[in-house]
């Protein structure tokens, strides 16, 4: 690998600096660096973040590769900015074995486009009834150490109670998707106003909030940490509020679609908009935005969905539900975190890498842009705007709720430890 | 009938005494061809066709001192021009109490021009009885006929240019009596 | 601008008044001794049901056949689409034979809205039901029978419902006709009371234009008209009540409790009734119970609807939500 000069971008956003790259590392970081035996890369106006971290993608693959498989969602991983992905374990097999795990890590490897960490299930087949082999999935070469039964909750409470409990044996953390399922019976969208109005199943905000209430007071008993995926409430904001008040060991993150969107887009009962959990309302997007700011929510996370056209070209009921993300999560953050003056580029940093490695301890990434750190490095053009346009999608997947939407910024080049894998928006 | 609003050059071929005393001819003429109008059963078209009947009704009445029964035919979903224009609002039907079977119908209308409304008229009726005969009263014939139709008894004729208008006001309707030639606006 | 019916809170109280008038001269042809019109000949019309519902079929088939268009009827059931065939496939396939309008029951909510504002097909889409949202031609029939009955045919044309004091009772949270009936009435000027134990109310019901009461005895005593919903046997078990009988003692209409209401009032129901549950026999079979004038009504209200929708080269009702793209 050679040597790479990116000249005058903003590093998190600060004062112009060149960063050079040699090899996988991070060589020097100052004003005016020689550009000698080095490609040059002009970044001027641009800002340079550490190469993002997404806690919550699925990949599809095994099973569902119609959808997406490990290559195509690496390739949107690194145009929409990401060095590492972790990959949910809905996956057909499902990820409850070493051996699946294993296999997904190895494609992530062999593709080079993203380091893909695989998510253990938490249980058997998602089914909540009996504990995978956490220990064996720690153990294999994939090192998992997030497990999730993400799409499902772990709603009994002795065995989320276990799992939290028997995962602290080798550090790692289960990730909860917080859905009391009795109270989600026939659930389609937030119950609300809106819901009323349209007929359609309601999704109350209690059901996520009760789960992560329990979730929070248990991970306090047991003394072990827990992660809350996609949180999506105003009241669930205020229940993780008071338990980190408490010193709880709980992180969370949230969608970009949680946001911007609201349930009001339901009204046109297009399927784009249908997701899990579903898009709440303007006063739950304004709390998740604040709780970002603060700190309250750790990370963004995308919760990248992809679905095959037909599952969405249809009438709600039958759609699946899920957006793709990861290429459009920057922009999304850069609209409603950014642009509100919630967040600087540090804080968006913090938010999509940093903090996202820790959880998820993947080692390399996250850290600072600074000498003898490895090269994972995402470039973006901030003073860009323009419309999302999906037939631009390196996800094999289109749907996104953002079609025809205006959104700034927009990732120019992506570094993996040196290795360009999107130069000038352009996958390589 | 044309419906456009009454240029201000337009001018009265037919004021409220004329249409009075045409009126009155149209009564005792079908009361001669009719043989004293026993079976004669008038149906006007809305909106100005059905006045022009009760008017006629009435002066039948006077004539032959016996109750004429006099209703409405409503045409708008006989329309051969249905998909030319948006709905339009039906009017009402209303056919008298004995109604249609073995009777004189005398179709009553305002101004005879292309003759399709008399068309729809005809079918109409067809779903409504089988008359004896139908006969057709209007005020104004204007000429231009795109069907073999004529009318049985004529208020007066008035020989038009496709560019003119004919606009009949009503009393009931309009708040006066009187027929209008005016020039069509040239543009819309 | 497209040409559907798809929520009665589509409608303008002009477009609402319209339809009346239009159904009151469409229920005269039925005392007719040929009861046809040649308005639709030529169309074709596809009665698309995918939930069972003999009676609204029927009485859409009836107001087809009376306009004299041509009738197809698809039901889902044994057709391919119990075979997997999505939604989209089927309307394709149902255009492409020359469809001019569909008409859509559906069990999933928005069906028919996505029907129509997909780009899947041009044909004109009326809402026949769909799942737990609109019954719009429901709601217009309703609203006929009121206004025929608390004013009058001829003396309600041109009217609206302004002041009526309309009552629903029983499973709103389930009901279309509830939701749709709501929004008509309210757009005609009618005051709407909704009587329900809360479990049975949605959670969001509180910006519908109506007022909702748990007791059903206060709201009888100043009722022009109390409807009643059907309430399915099969809610005890998710716990939305404890027992038949005691939704009976506290929602059901008996006929104490009718003689409580006005001596104008009238009881209604969309049918089909649970006898014994919402409404004893002696009340479903009083003269002042319309069920089988609603289902006269519906036929008329229907005829008015597809005339509107159909019968010239754009539709006579605006459309204000489903004029997007």
């Amino acid at each position: 690998m050679s040597k790479i000069l990116i000249r005058g971008a903003k590093v998190l956003g600060g004062e112009p600096q060149d960063v050079l790259i040699d090899g996988g590392t991070i060589a020097q970081v100052g004003s005016g660096l020689s550009a000698e035996g080095a490609e040059v890369v002009e970044a001027e106006g641009k800002v340079l973040l550490p190469g993002l971290v997404d806690l919550h993608t699925h990949l599809r693959e095994p099973g569902r590769e119609d959808s997406e498989t490990v290559l195509t969602g690496t390739r949107a991983a690194a145009s929409g900015g990401y060095t590492t992905v972790f990959a949910m374990a809905n996956t057909f097999p499902v990820a409850d074995t070493a051996g699946v795990v294993e296999q997904v890590w190895r494609l992530g490897k062999e593709h080079g486009y993203c380091d893909v960490q695989p998510i253990g299930a938490v249980t058997v087949g998602l089914e909540g009834k009996k504990l995978a082999e956490l220990g064996a999935m720690h153990e294999s070469a994939a090192g998992v150490t997030v497990f999730s039964d993400d799409g499902k909750c772990v709603h009994d409470a002795v065995i989320m109670r276990r799992a939290l409990e028997y995962v602290k044996a080798f550090g790692g953390v289960v990730a909860q998707h917080a859905q009391e399922p009795r109270l989600t019976e026939g659930a389609e969208m937030n119950e609300g106003i809106v819901s009323a109005e349209l007929g359609l199943g309601g999704w109350p905000a209690v059901a996520e909030e009760s789960i992560i209430a329990r979730d929070v007071l248990l991970a306090d008993h047991v003394g072990s940490r827990v992660h809350i995926c996609h949180l999506s409430t105003a009241g669930s904001v205020e229940i993780v509020r008071w338990a980190k008040s408490r010193g709880i060991a709980v992180t969370a993150e949230v969608t970009p679609h949680h946001l911007l969107l609201t349930d009001e887009l339901v009204r046109t009962y297009n399927p784009v908009y249908k997701v899990n959990p579903p898009l709440r309302t303007e006063r739950d997007v304004m709390a998740l935005r604040e709780a970002l700011a603060d700190g309250t929510i750790d990370i963004v996370a995308t919760d990248h969905a992809p679905h095959p056209h037909e599952d969405k070209d249809c009438e709600w009921a039958a759609a699946a539900m899920g957006m793709v993300g990861l290429e459009t999560a920057l922009s999304v953050v850069q609209e409603t975190m950014v642009a509100t003056g919630l967040l600087d580029w540090a804080g968006v940093a913090d938010r999509m890498s940093v903090k996202p490695a820790q959880i998820g301890q993947a080692t390399g990434h996250g850290r600072p842009v600074s000498a003898g750190e490895p090269a994972n490095l995402t470039l973006v053009d901030t003073a860009y705007r323009g419309l999302v346009e999906p037939a631009g999608f390196a996800s094999r997947s289109r749907n996104t709720p953002y079609e025809g939407r205006e959104l700034p910024g927009r990732v120019t080049h992506t570094w993996l430890r040196g290795k360009a894998t999107l130069v000038d928006g352009k996958l390589t | 009938m044309d419906t456009h609003d009454t240029q201000s050059d337009a001018r009265p071929v037919l004021e409220g005494p004329d249409i009075a005393r045409v009126l009155t001819r149209i009564a005792h003429e079908i009361v001669e061809r009719a043989k004293g109008a026993d079976d004669v059963v008038l149906l006007g078209i809305p909106t100005r066709g059905v006045f022009l009947a009760r008017r006629i009704a009435d002066k039948l009445e006077q004539i032959t001192e016996r109750k004429v029964p006099c209703g409405s035919l409503d045409i708008t979903m006989y329309r051969d021009d249905l998909r030319m224009h948006p709905p339009r609002a039906l009017a009402r039907t209303e056919i008298p109490g004995d109604g249609l079977d073995g009777k004189l119908v005398v179709l009553v209308d305002d101004v005879l021009f292309s003759g399709r409304t008399i068309r729809a008229a005809l079918d109409a009726l067809n779903d409504l009885g089988r008359p004896r005969a139908v006969q057709l009263a209007v005020l104004v014939d204007r000429g231009h006929r795109e069907l073999p139709i004529r009318a049985d008894y004529v208020g007066k004729n008035l020989p038009t240019s496709l560019r003119e208008t004919v606009k009949v006001q009503l009393a009931e309707e309009d708040g006066r009596d009187t027929v209008l030639l005016g020039a069509k606006p040239t543009s819309r | 601008m497209q040409r559907h019916l798809i929520s009665a809170a589509d409608l303008t109280r002009d477009d609402a008044v319209l339809i009346l008038d239009t159904a009151e001269e469409m229920a005269r042809v039925a005392d007719r001794p040929i009861k046809k019109l040649p308005t639709l000949r030529g169309r074709t019309i596809v009665n698309l049901f995918f939930e069972d519902s003999t009676r609204t079929r029927i009485s859409f088939e009836a107001a087809e056949k009376r306009l004299s268009a041509d009738v197809i009827n698809f039901s889902a059931k044994g057709s391919s689409v119990s075979k997997g065939e999505s939604l989209k496939d089927t309307a394709q396939t149902l255009e492409a034979m020359g469809v001019d309008a569909v008409v859509i029951r559906h069990g999933a909510s928005g069906a028919p809205y996505r029907l129509a504002n997909s780009g899947w097909i041009d044909a004109a889409v009326v809402n026949a039901g769909d799942g737990t949202h609109q019954h719009p031609t429901q709601a217009l029939l309703d609203a006929f029978t009121m206004r025929r009955r608390l004013i009058g045919p001829d003396a309600g044309l041109g009217q609206d419902l302004e002041g009526k004091r309309i009552t629903l009772v029983g499973d709103v949270l389930h009901s279309r006709v509830a939701r749709s009936n709501v929004d008509l009435l309210h757009t005609l000027g009618a005051e709407v009371t909704l009587v329900a134990p809360p479990t049975l109310l949605p959670v969001g019901i509180e910006t519908w234009p109506c007022e909702v009461s748990y007791d059903l005895d206060s709201t009888l005593t100043k009722s022009d008209a109390v409807m009643m919903l059907r309430v399915q046997r099969e809610r005890m078990n998710a716990a939305f009540f404890p027992t038949e009988r005691e939704y009976s003692r506290r929602y059901g209409l008996d006929g104490d409790r009718m003689a409580r209401m006005p001596e104008h009032a009238i009881v209604m129901h969309p049918g089909p009734m649970v006898r014994g549950m919402e409404i004893t026999a002696e009340v479903a079979d009083s003269d002042r119970c319309t069920v089988v004038e609603q289902v006269a009504n519906g036929v008329s209200i229907r005829m008015a609807v597809l005339y509107l929708l159909l019968g010239g080269n754009e539709p006579a009702v605006t459309h204000p939500r489903t004029e997007e793209k």
